[in-house]
């Protein structure tokens, strides 16, 4: 079980981290290109080494991802057809591909099954120690270079013109991101599968933007959506039989995206609302109060109380008068005399700052 | 004879058999501020990032300072058009300008406290310095444009170009802007600018380029910058430029 959480976690924050370049530089979608495209790198790996060591799989599932972007690449530089249909080709011939070489290799005589097809939708549960060691060890390389080269990756991302003038050699530098990227993919697919792990490169990263505005705690947060994601989808789908892994962990995933979409402080849904309704509370308050001071400046006396009935006349259907003339004698602004309104001395003072200070602006 | 800041012989850039840049010469004397106008698609733009090996020509050499730009590259600050940057990537303005000091910091090595201090010495210099911490979303269009501005400066290089500076910017800051290119140029910088705005031409620059596709003419403003010439450069858009003080624009 431990296995299983850590093999799953580890894939969470490597799919996580690398994702985070992935989204910024507009490219989710060649995260679901690779993926897909590494299904015959993994049954070819298999046929021909007949071993399924995770290394050899691993292997032909990054030559095969690496394939497939470099055919995309060719694909838009020589004909008209535009990167995203590009994409959807390559990801649907190449699996294509790869569904066939699994048929072949199911259909073989051989004893062993291979179970090959568990790279479809992932099984976590299948994952030994020497998966996760495989696993731990290339993510711990691609987050080292990740690390060392941080400054040339953010500057390739944010500005790669700016950044060729520098003397960065950006071409290198895009296929190093792209390699990085691949073997993140590749060290995913026992536990995600290929056709769920473009997931794991855009949720956590995408979840995780939310939250900050520092590429550098992006990056840290993804991976830490990436590892919570991966450990506890890994678990749910271990205690269910026959539940394949994929799913329950794109499931969290996904939790993680919806809740922070809502939450997030400031580009959250709910931030928003309440930013919203906030402003729209200080402007029914900033009219009643200019509302009240005008009609005592008329009268040329602030002793004379009018009914909310004559201020509501003011403002029309839907101004919610009433509870903003509660709101205004919470607030000490206003008083009640015998039912009908009128400022105190406090409140007086604050229609005319604020009247002051718009006249200011305006 | 001391050599000239930029140099361009035979430039010709084709993109799809169809000629952006023909033939073109070009030579910029060192400590000019030279402006480089023409109508849409006249190669502005791909003139710049030929001199700065951004596109590949199909003919011709650029020299900066007397040698290939390859071997000057420190010598060059290039100031891109804003539009081709995302602001809403997550950095912060410091971080923008202090990725001018990259350059000089090569592979790997991390900017510490002495490229932070020139970053933010150079956001003094644009008047930016209150902003450095903000993420680049929350700036208006002339504070963007100052920003690239600074990460340029810190970069302290010889040759400056820029792509459009003063495009969609508040008369505030393009007359910050142009006193600060009139300054390098009084610390004897070669600044080379792309703009759109012939009628601001005399008063900003003293050295003008006319282009489209091929060199129209190119000089000091007082002896190139004159209606033929510009009738040349614009063909029939040279009805928008004539009489009733309408704004002439490229």
């Amino acid at each position: 079980m431990r296995i299983v959480a850590l093999g799953a976690a580890v894939l969470g924050i490597v799919a996580g981290a690398l994702g985070s370049f992935a989204v910024l530089r507009r490219q989710s979608l060649i995260g679901d290109a690779m993926s897909h495209a590494a299904l015959p790198g993994i049954a070819a790996g298999y046929l021909f080494t007949a071993s399924k060591e995770p290394i050899v799989l691993l292997a032909g599932a990054v030559v095969a991802g690496w394939v497939g972007t470099f055919v995309v690449g060719a694909i838009v530089r020589t004909t008209r057809v535009k990167y995203d249909a590009a994409l959807g080709i390559v990801l649907s011939v190449f699996f294509g591909i790869g569904l066939v070489l699994l048929t072949l290799i199911q259909r073989r005589p051989d004893a062993s099954q291979a179970g090959l097809d568990r790279f479809l939708f992932g099984q976590a549960a299948a994952l030994l120690e020497r998966d996760v060691v495989t696993m731990a060890v290339l993510g711990a390389v691609v987050l080292g270079v990740t690390f060392a080269l941080w400054k040339e990756l953010k500057l390739l991302t944010f500005d790669p013109d700016y950044a060729a003038t520098l003397g960065f050699r950006v071409r290198g530098l895009d296929a190093l991101l792209t390699g990085l990227l691949v073997v993140a993919i590749a060290v995913g697919l026992q536990a995600v599968g290929v056709v769920l792990m473009a997931a794991m490169v855009v949720a956590p990263a995408s979840a995780a933007r939310q939250w900050t505005d520092r590429l550098g705690l992006m990056v840290v947060l993804a991976a830490a959506f990436g590892a919570f994601a991966g450990a506890a989808g890994a678990v749910v789908s271990s205690e269910a039989e026959r539940l394949p892994t994929g799913p329950t962990i794109v499931l969290c995933a996904g939790a993680v995206v919806a809740l922070s979409f809502l939450l997030a402080p400031r580009r959250g849904l709910v931030a928003r609302f309440l930013r919203e309704r906030r402003g729209r509370r200080r402007l029914r308050v900033d009219a009643v109060l200019a509302d009240l001071y005008e009609l005592g400046r008329r009268h040329e006396s602030f002793e004379h109380a009018h009914s909310a009935t004559v201020l509501e006349a003011a403002r029309g259907e839907g101004a919610s008068v009433r509870g903003t003339l509660a709101e205004l004698e919470r607030r000490g602004w206003a008083r009640q005399e015998e039912g009908d309104w009128t400022l105190t001395d406090v409140g007086r003072a604050e229609a005319e700052n604020r009247r002051a200070a718009r006249e200011r602006v305006l | 004879m001391s050599e000239s800041a930029v140099e361009i012989a035979d430039l010709t850039v084709a993109y799809r058999e169809k000629p952006v840049l023909w033939d073109v010469d070009l030579t910029v004397p060192k400590g000019v501020l030279m402006a480089i106008v023409g109508p849409n698609g006249a190669g502005k733009t791909t003139l710049i990032k030929s001199v700065l090996g951004l596109v590949r020509p199909a003919a011709g050499q650029v020299l900066v300072h007397g040698r290939p730009y390859a071997e000057q590259r420190r010598r060059v600050a290039y100031v891109p058009q804003r539009g081709t940057v995302d602001w809403d990537f997550p950095t912060s303005v410091l971080d923008v300008v202090t990725m001018g000091t990259y350059g000089a910091l090569g592979w790997v090595r991390r900017p510490g406290r002495a490229e932070r201090e020139r970053a933010l010495g150079a956001l003094d210099h644009v008047r930016m310095r209150d902003y450095a911490g903000r993420q680049i979303s929350q700036l208006s269009g002339g504070q963007q444009q100052r920003v690239f501005l600074a990460r340029a400066l810190v970069q302290d290089a010889d040759v400056y170009l820029m792509d459009e500076p003063f495009q969609g910017v508040d008369a505030t800051t393009e007359v910050e802007i142009v006193r600060l290119l009139q300054e390098l140029r009084a610390r004897g910088k070669t600044v080379i600018v792309v703009h759109h705005d012939l009628q601001t031409v005399p008063e900003y620059f003293d050295w003008v380029t006319l282009l489209n596709i091929r060199r129209i003419a190119s000089g000091r403003v007082d002896e190139v910058f004159t209606e033929e010439n510009l009738r040349e450069t614009y063909g029939g858009l040279l009805a928008l430029l004539s009489g009733n003080g309408r704004r002439p624009e490229a």
